[in-house]
């Protein structure tokens, strides 16, 4: 068969049901064989939508995501997608068409060096040099992505190959590559000696990341947790993984995390991090960030061990497998709880000296905060929410009290203005029964404002609630506590009226300023059929507090 | 430690693990030999910020596999990071931090240096106490090809530069482990 056949029976053997992609002259082989193929595309309008939307997919079922661009400017169109799942480790495939072999190298139209450029934001790449190893590659491509650490793959095929005859038989079993053995089982020594400082530990925290929505250890760490009365805190990449209503809940780590989890990282004796990579945005000044605190670090990539804290204790392994046998160590020394009174004195009073809170207007005015709270009300807390970057992702993170993984779907490492729309395409698509809303920044969404066309066109029911203040509201902020109030380049203005926008594109779309009408219309835009669109208008200049400055230490919280 | 006596791991004797060791480390690396994988190398060696001493490149006994052979400064850079860090590329099968006491690291340099008449005699006298061999000669200049330690190498420099020296190329080391006595 045709090698492009062969790709999209190697897609249908790896359990692929949806691809995101726009094609072009490069990757016209496997348009066509699209055209037979038992493959449901989504036609995006612009190669990042489509990367986005890819990460979505992925992030909401764990499962891979898979993008197709053509050659040249659409596969330099997916590098910030690319680049963002590999931040975020999500486990992505993207198959991008090259020019044919014999024009390699030669700056031949719609050229580019796409394996070149991804180079340092992929897991791994492929350039195809034969056209018997496309769906090979392909079978490699997602192993690699969906093992050990996810991450994106790109898979970069010429036209002439992907047109060439091949035999084509589907793998039967993993490949093999002599590079790639992740592990997964963690050393049982190095577990029962984290278990046993853990027993001495008076004020342990558990800081757990997105390691372990990806390793669906969410269970494993509940039960981890609560094998003893450990607090917990959570990066903004595992809001979901642990609770967010439950007694041993700290609230989100961070620069814009509640003092309490920030505070308890200050004063902790013994801190257990979980599937969590100690970004900048989590220690603050790295030279002051929990100075009481040893450390066990707990990943299944063991380069992020000791790679910006050191560790005491590194236990490399799939926190699937660590956790429970973490959990069985500890409760086999029978340690004393009553030790942990003490600290959860402290955390108590933290707790209630510094609840999350804002002003609330008393009038119409409608702040972000309590648009956030009105969106966890209309949807019961209950929603898939997909997030651009920004203030509004902040809020969301801290107001929207995520209850299960893969419920919170954001740009975390990357930080992505623009990923929210084409992320909630992605999810919806992969799982229509849930009620997907992008929690949108006006600054952010007309990044990607092509993908209201993409929703619009498939009949993709998603909702997006803009948070609309005219501003890139997080620069805007920093530029009026760190910059003098010097605003420069951040006013957005009035353009674009999105309510036209969004029907011109084929949407519903409503618009909201009254505080007190809010729920009411988000629960009308959330039953209305089909995309809708519901632009607020919030308070202009709120602040997203608390905050720690960037390069300050977490006891130096403001706000 | 019976179960029902645990005894507990006191938090105050944990310690780290240094991350700088102060010495030269070779490292020994087998790659798969496909195209594209020096480069994935060297740009994770860039944006990693880490600084490579010397690099040597070429094939094994295997085709199928390349052996690549770099030097780092261990005061500087966290060894124990790079390896790592290199281990994740998918096209690197094996990495070795060369134990010094127990290999055989070897470069080659060659030199061309100002040699008159009033010189070339010391010159020549150099090369032989550095068993180094005389590959090109003219009028005014010798070419000396030297192989050895990296140390020896910088020591032969060292006596040669007074004397003018033109134009050097060193290769890089390249190490193998030794073999067993008994082996």
């Amino acid at each position: 068969m045709r090698a492009a056949d062969a790709l999209c029976e190697a897609l249908k053997a790896e359990g692929v049901e949806h691809v995101f992609g726009i094609p072009g002259g490069a990757n016209l082989p496997t348009y066509d064989a699209l055209y037979d193929a038992d493959l449901i595309h989504i036609q995006s309008r612009h190669e990042q939508g489509a990367g986005h939307a890819a990460e979505g997919y992925a992030k909401a079922t764990g499962r891979v995501g898979v993008a197709f661009a053509t050659s040249g400017p659409g596969a330099t169109n997916l590098v910030t997608a690319i680049a963002d799942a590999m931040m975020d480790s999500v486990p992505t495939v993207f198959i991008t068409g090259q020019v044919r072999t014999e024009l390699i190298g030669t700056d031949g139209f719609q050229e580019a060096d796409v394996t070149g450029i991804t180079l340092p934001v992929v897991k791994h790449s492929f350039l195809v040099t034969d056209p018997r190893q496309i769906p090979a590659y392909i079978h490699q491509a997602f192993h690699i992505a969906s093992t050990g650490r996810p991450g994106p793959v790109l898979v970069d095929v010429p036209q002439d190959l992907s047109r060439a005859e091949i035999d084509y038989e589907p793998a039967a079993g993993p490949p093999d590559l002599p590079g790639y053995k992740p592990p997964t089982e963690g050393n049982i020594k190095q577990i029962r000696l984290a278990a046993k400082a853990l027993a001495n530990a008076r004020r342990p925290v558990i800081y757990a990341g997105g390691g372990v929505t990806n390793a669906s250890a969410s269970q494993e760490l509940i039960d981890f947790a609560t094998s003893d009365k450990f607090p917990v805190t959570l990066t903004v990449m595992g809001l979901g993984a642990f609770p967010a209503p439950h007694d041993q809940w700290l609230g989100m780590l961070g620069m814009h995390g509640t003092r309490t989890a920030n505070y308890a990282m200050d004063n902790a004796d013994l801190i257990i991090a979980v599937g969590a990579r100690f970004d900048d945005r989590i220690t603050g000044k790295l030279s002051e960030f929990a100075p009481r605190a040893k450390f066990v670090h707990i990943d299944v990539d063991p380069a992020e061990i000791s790679k910006n804290v050191p560790a005491h204790i590194p236990i490399v392994g799939d926190a699937k497998d660590v956790l429970p046998k973490l959990t069985r160590e500890y409760r086999a020394l029978k340690a004393d709880s009553a030790r942990l009174e003490d600290w959860w004195e402290k955390l108590r009073g933290w707790q209630s000296d510094h609840p999350l809170g804002y002003e609330d207007s008393s009038d119409s005015v409608i702040k972000p905060q309590f648009m956030v709270e009105a969106l966890y009300e209309a949807t019961e807390g209950d929603a898939i929410i997909t997030s651009d970057v920004g203030q509004h992702q902040m809020w969301a993170a801290q107001y929207y009290h995520f209850k299960r993984p893969r419920q919170w779907i954001n740009s975390g490492g990357l930080g992505t203005m623009g990923f929210g729309l084409p992320a909630a395409i992605g999810a919806k698509v992969a799982c229509p029964d849930e009620t997907v809303v992008c929690l949108a920044g006006d600054g952010s969404l007309v990044m990607v404002c092509q993908e209201f066309a993409t929703a619009a066109h498939h009949g993709i029911p998603v909702k997006v609630f803009l948070m609309n203040n005219g501003y890139m509201g997080m620069v805007r902020q920093w530029q009026e506590l760190f910059w003098d109030g010097r605003y420069s380049a951040v006013e957005l203005g009035d353009s674009p009226d999105w309510a036209k926008l969004a029907e011109a594109f084929g949407w519903t779309a409503m618009r909201c300023d009254d505080k007190r009408e809010l729920t009411g219309q988000m629960r009308t835009a959330l039953e209305t059929g089909g995309p809708v669109l519901l632009d607020v208008h919030v308070d202009k200049t709120e602040n997203c507090f608390p905050m720690i400055p960037a390069g300050a230490a977490a006891r130096d919280m403001v706000g | 430690m019976e179960a029902g006596t645990p005894e507990l791991v006191r938090l105050e004797d944990l310690q780290v693990g240094k991350t700088l060791t102060g010495r030269k480390h070779v490292l020994s690396l087998l790659v798969e030999n496909k195209p594209g994988v020096l480069a994935r190398i060297a740009g994770l060696f860039s944006r990693r910020g880490f600084n490579i001493d010397t690099l040597a490149v070429g094939p094994t006994e295997d085709p199928d596999t390349s052996r690549i052979t770099l030097t780092l400064d261990g005061a500087v850079h966290p060894i124990d990071q790079v390896t790592k860090q290199l281990h994740k590329l998918v096209n690197v099968i094996k990495i070795r931090d060369m134990e010094p006491d127990h290999t055989i690291a070897r470069e080659m340099a060659l030199f061309r240096v100002q040699a008159g008449v009033e010189n070339r005699a010391d010159i020549m006298q150099f090369a032989e106490i550095f068993k180094a061999k005389i590959v090109d000669v003219s009028r005014r200049t010798l070419t000396i090809e030297v192989t050895g330690t990296n140390e020896k190498i910088d020591a032969f420099e060292r006596m040669i530069r007074p004397h003018g020296l033109i134009e050097m190329a060193r290769t890089g080391e390249v190490a193998i482990s030794r073999s067993r006595a008994d082996a």
